[in-house]
């Protein structure tokens, strides 16, 4: 956990009292960059305050210029309307299932494969991990047309199918590589005192590295979320009917029925934002962690 | 388990050097799997899609190199690698330089830095789709916060999404919204500089500058170079804002390529065309990510001692 402690204390580039500096120098020069920082915020929440404040105005006041900053009348109504005119309870719902079942197979096969990469010799082991690396280089999309014509041979289009049992299989070569990182920094004395109990490989990785590793199953378990939440292409590619569809391609349809209702396509948007904002507020030190183990530590 | 395994089974491999490779293979089972279903099945399909005309209906038509040739005269082609490498060119280098600034900013003991650091990264976790419709509404001409801003300025208003000179350089204003997002990573690489290099360099005398020019620039080169690689292999597949808010529109301006894949293969049903222009999207981003580590991989400092 020291790499967290790190990553999460800050470390200043210039040290608070530079040697030959006077006092006043310093505080100068904190001042310019606190300006600058506050200045860069208002610019950078600007988008979400016109998406807020757009979502809780009339349809009549939408369409004022220039735009007012404050609701009035506040119709709060837009949400309940904007969630309702699409059954977006329901693709609330299939996203659910959907981030559910990539979360069970990530979290268990990565974790799986990371173990035998981490803590596993053999003969092949850096070919088939230089190949781990290798396939995070490969675009989606060189490979989306192929992916397409194998899932329509397996009649899985329009099921959950493609975006979800693909990766049992390894899980994703990123998440395979946080878990490999992990593991590797765990004591190795570990293993042997399990072993010395008469423990498996299996049974080692199940029952001694598995329960030390929650700080990387939490931060792939948020990355895992936070894409299946945001994913578009996989089920715009691969959902059809309309009860199958998720939040993003909800969303996207809306915005394609309602082309001037801004009032009621910010309250979707907002929606939609609101739950990914709550999950980085709730769960901020793995994405911190997430970077930090994602090997730019060696 | 495996102890009476080792004593039944005839399979099970008698030496210790045996057992760990059979174990090791078990345990990378999956990946492997998936690399054949996944990756290397999809990849031999494509190679056999390059030389057919499909369209997913009628049986495929073997037509050797047509599709290859197509993509010399096909003018979409053309526009929508330029829109591509546009964009490319424009906004990964100021991803590059905002966010490593951003971080040095931020790496500092400025009073609510937590905060600071909160309201940079939130934007580039916002869903994709979300963003779109924001941007949007953000880039509208008549009632837009964008045009309200320059309203508010003096200025005239700016047809964002209806002019071509104007349509690119929106989605690039865009996608730099998301700049912490690269921040963060500048920032993790900062915080494991040790003090004591700083320390030592105040000794010699040295100011912000040299600190920054002779410490800080060549320890974080591999997160600067890590981050360019990430940059290039994004921005060749940016998808979803060209699709939802401009439709590649107007006259092509951001038809970005893989939005053109992507119409070439699910919407005009053009598989083994769809495939060529795949390969040519492989080829460019490996070339681009070997030309990088051959020119920039050698500049980069790496600490030897682990």
């Amino acid at each position: 956990m020291s790499t967290l402690q790190q990553a999460t204390a800050t470390k200043p580039v210039v040290s608070a009292q530079s040697r030959g500096r006077t006092l006043g120098a310093n505080f100068g020069f904190l001042s310019v960059i606190l300006l600058v920082l506050v200045i860069g915020s208002i610019a950078m929440l600007f988008p979400f305050a016109w998406m807020v404040v757009s979502s809780l105005k009339s349809q009549e006041k939408v369409f004022v210029f220039p735009p007012e900053w404050i609701p009035n009348p506040i119709v709060w109504h837009n949400y309940v309307e904007a969630l309702i005119y699409k059954p977006f309870y329901l693709y609330i719902f299939n996203t659910l299932i959907i981030v559910a079942l990539n979360e069970v197979a990530i979290l268990l096969s990565s974790s799986f494969v990371g173990y035998g990469f981490a803590r596993i010799n053999f003969p092949g082991r850096d070919f088939w991990f230089t190949l781990v690396l290798a396939t995070l280089m490969v675009p989606f999309f060189a490979l989306m047309v192929p992916q397409f014509i194998i899932f329509t041979r397996l009649g899985w289009i329009d099921t959950f199918l493609p975006l979800t049992f693909p990766y049992f299989f390894g899980g994703g070569a990123f998440n395979i590589f946080l878990f490999r990182q992990f593991f590797r920094s765990l004591p190795e004395e570990l293993a042997d005192a399990g072993r010395i109990d008469g423990c498996s490989d299996f049974g080692i990785y199940w029952r001694i590295m598995m329960p030390l590793c929650k700080p990387a199953l939490a931060t792939v378990a948020v990355f895992t979320f936070l894409n299946g939440w945001n994913d578009f292409l996989g089920p715009l590619l691969y959902l059809r009917s309309d009860s199958n569809f998720t939040v993003s391609i909800g969303l996207a349809t809306f915005r394609s029925i309602m082309n001037t209702r801004w009032d009621l396509l910010m309250a979707a948007s907002t929606a939609m934002v609101l739950p990914i904002i709550v999950l980085f507020f709730f769960s901020q030190r793995y994405f911190i962690q997430g970077i930090v183990l994602s090997g730019l530590k060696g | 388990m495996l102890t009476t395994s080792s004593r039944t089974n005839p399979f099970w491999p008698r030496t210790m050097a045996g057992q760990r490779t059979v174990i090791g293979y078990i345990f990378i089972s999956p990946f492997i799997l998936g690399f054949l279903f996944w990756f290397l099945a999809p990849a031999l399909t494509a190679v056999w899609l390059t030389f057919q005309e499909w369209n997913l209906l009628s049986p495929p038509k073997y037509v050797g190199v047509e599709n290859l040739q197509y993509l010399i005269n096909d003018d979409l082609f053309w526009q929508s690698l330029k829109v591509t490498t546009t964009y490319t060119l424009a906004y990964v280098p100021l991803n590059l330089v905002l966010g490593f600034v951003l971080a040095l900013l931020l790496n500092t003991k400025v009073r609510g830095i937590a905060l600071f650091r909160t309201i940079y990264y939130i934007p580039s976790i916002v869903p994709a789709v979300a963003n779109a419709v924001l941007w949007a509404w953000i880039f509208n001409t008549e009632f837009g916060l964008l045009n309200a801003g320059l309203h508010t300025l003096g200025m005239e208003k700016i047809k964002w999404l209806q002019r071509p000179e104007w349509a690119l350089p929106a989605l690039i204003l865009m996608a730099l919204w998301g700049f912490g997002g690269s921040m963060v990573i500048y920032l993790a690489g900062l915080q494991g500089i040790p003090e004591s290099f700083y320390e030592a360099a105040e000794l010699d005398g040295a100011g912000r500058w040299a600190k920054l020019r002779y410490i800080t620039i060549p320890l974080m080169s591999p997160v600067i170079f890590f981050n360019l690689i990430i940059g290039i292999i994004g921005s060749f597949q940016v998808f979803t804002p060209a699709r939802l808010i401009t439709s590649g529109g107007p006259q092509n301006a951001t038809l970005v390529y893989v939005l053109y894949l992507y119409r070439t293969s699910f919407e005009n049903l053009k598989m083994g065309y769809a495939a060529a222009l795949a390969w040519v999207l492989f080829i460019i981003i490996a070339l681009l990510t070997i030309f990088v580590f051959r020119y920039l991989g050698d500049r980069v400092y790496y600490e030897d001692v682990r």
